[in-house]
């Protein structure tokens, strides 16, 4: 059970503050601001008690055993399939392929799904705004088959150039991977609209949205995308689990991605034959608890609503926004019209890790650094950049710290 | 353990920043005889490190490039400290130098010659930003090596 507070008239952020122990503590003598979420989220307790009863209770393999803890515990991993089926409304729970988290999909259908139909000369579109992790699987595919990764530029607010897109889906195209939300600059992709473009020239859509789905309600068959990806630990769940959604008929044509238990039908030193849709994508012991503490995450998600979060959350980023323009010196890098809780900034001539040093001792957690998206930060001309992202948690009192300490960083390197 | 008490100006004491602001010697070198460079991909901190040797003896020494108050600022103060010294001289105070922002034991014995470097003595609270405090030493000894490849923090 979740201990969240939540009626519909009334998102009381104090309340729903209370169910994240971790968050109230304080660092270097100052109450914690914690404003890394688009790092990792901090988890509501109903999530670690999850993990916990999990090894509490019901610890045992999965999909073997007969007996009691071994049924517990299949029973319990296989219903946040369906639970993830339905929080991101898939057509079919065959479609959520349980994986380490938004990198280890993309990787899953550059590895299967790209090898199959990548060939030389071929090429694959990224986005300029797109996370390391949504860059090198594409290359090294690339390298190994000979084909081209080319990429869909943006404007100097960070919005994706939707003309130059149309001009890039080519009859070599083979696979468009886009980010639902810039991690870097926030900006929310027109991916429907993307996607509805990419599949008039028959081209499938990988759609990272590991930084979305904690902040947006996602409805992969609205999207119409062919593949989905994100990570349980940006929305309130544990690391290292993540799910993979791919359309039917294209993840029962691909080949399976790693060898091993749980994706085999039968195995012979002759022959092996491949499990049935989602097992043959999940070799091995999966991360059970992490699954389970995901069905937790996605159970606080719908206890809060997603609409009260996002509502909340697009408060905190206006209020910020506005706190910022009055800061002399401060530059918001991604400034795009539909953006989610990030707020990407760099001060004077200061140095990110100067400023994210300073801030963590006045107790607010920020990232600093290129966000592992250096091509951005090229893009923009800049080394890095200080992110403060926002969670359901986060309240305007704790941006008031934030815009505290950026004074006190320019005084002190006034 | 991070220490609870720290205080950010054990870090950003006056000398740093006023080196950070204004730093020394921080132009290329045409005639260097060695130079090397130093990158932190973590923080994208890139610094070139000229070196001009007469003999075993630094003649001259320079630095460009860019990063952080902390490792702007100890290049500055490093070039400062190494102008003259012979090579070893300058591997030396390198690993004293080392030693103090890592806070090894001994540090405190060389006081003494680190002159002013010891206003580095509050990095060692700091764990995250040691390796800021030493990029620009590491550029400067790969030189010295005679080591033309980028010197990395990772």
């Amino acid at each position: 059970m979740s201990t969240a507070t939540v009626s519909s008239a009334r998102f009381d952020v104090a309340a729903l503050s209370k169910d994240f122990p971790a968050l109230h503590q304080s660092v270097h003598g100052k109450p914690l601001v914690y404003l890394d979420n688009a790092a990792t989220s901090q988890k509501p307790q109903s999530v670690i008690d999850a993990v916990a009863r999990f090894y509490e209770e019901d610890c045992s393999n999965i999909h073997r055993g007969v007996h009691l803890l071994s049924q517990r515990a299949t029973q319990a991993y296989e219903e946040v399939r369906l639970k993830a089926q339905h929080f991101i409304h898939a057509a079919d729970p065959a479609e959520i392929i349980f994986v380490r988290g938004a990198t280890e999909g993309i990787n899953l259908v550059a590895q299967t799904y790209g090898r199959k139909h990548v060939q030389a000369g071929d090429t694959v579109l990224v986005s300029a705004m797109e996370h390391h992790s949504n860059i090198v699987p594409w290359q090294m595919l690339c390298e190994e088959k000979g084909a081209h990764l080319r990429v869909i530029p943006m404007n100097d607010r960070g919005e994706l150039l939707l003309d130059e897109y149309k001009k890039l889906l080519t009859s070599d195209t083979k696979l468009v991977a886009i980010a639902h939300v810039s991690n870097a600059l926030g900006t929310i992709n027109p991916i429907r609209q993307m996607i509805r473009t990419a599949h008039q020239h028959g081209i499938p859509v990988l759609v990272d949205g590991a930084q979305a789905v904690p902040h947006l309600q996602v409805d992969v068959q609205d999207l119409d995308c062919d593949f989905y990806a994100f990570s349980a630990h940006k929305m309130y769940g544990p690391t290292g689990i993540g799910i993979l959604y791919g359309k039917k008929h294209l993840l029962e044509a691909m080949p399976p991605y790693q060898g091993g238990g749980d994706m085999i039908s039968s195995v012979t030193f002759e022959k092996t034959t491949y499990n049935d849709l989602p097992h043959k994508f999940e070799a091995g012991t999966p991360n059970i608890a992490g699954v389970i503490g995901l069905g937790a995450a996605i159970d606080y998600l719908a206890l809060v609503g997603l609409d009260h979060i996002a509502a909340h959350e697009h408060d905190l980023l206006k209020y910020a926004t506005e706190q910022f323009a009055r800061l002399p010196g401060v530059r918001i890098i991604g400034t795009a019209k539909e953006k989610a809780a990030v707020l990407s900034f760099v001060l004077d001539d200061i140095h990110p890790h100067d400023i994210g040093t300073i801030l963590d001792q006045e107790g607010v957690a920020v990232r600093t650094g290129h966000h592992c998206a250096q091509p951005v930060m090229q893009f923009f001309s800049i080394p890095a950049t200080t992110r403060a992202s926002f969670a359901l948690y986060n309240t305007e009192a704790e941006i008031d710290a934030l815009t505290r300490g950026i004074k006190k960083v320019q005084e002190m390197f006034a | 353990m991070i220490p609870e008490s720290r205080d950010v100006r054990d870090l950003y004491q006056d000398m740093i920043l006023e080196h950070s602001k204004r730093p020394e010697n921080f132009h290329s070198l045409p005639e260097a005889s060695h130079k090397a460079e130093g990158f932190n991909p973590l923080c994208g901190d890139h610094f070139t490190v000229f070196l001009k040797l007469d003999g075993d003896r630094i003649e001259d020494i320079s630095f460009e490039g860019s990063g952080c108050a902390i490792s702007k600022s100890s290049a500055s103060m490093m070039t400062a400290s190494l102008k003259g010294k012979t090579k070893t001289e300058a591997q030396q105070l390198f690993s004293q130098f080392q030693r103090l922002v890592k806070n090894e034991a001994g540090s405190e014995d060389h006081e003494e010659a680190l002159g002013k470097l010891i206003v580095f003595s509050g990095v060692c609270e700091f764990p995250v930003r040691i390796k800021c405090a030493i990029l620009a030493w590491h550029a400067m000894l790969s030189a010295l090596d005679q080591k033309s490849d980028t010197v990395s923090t990772e």
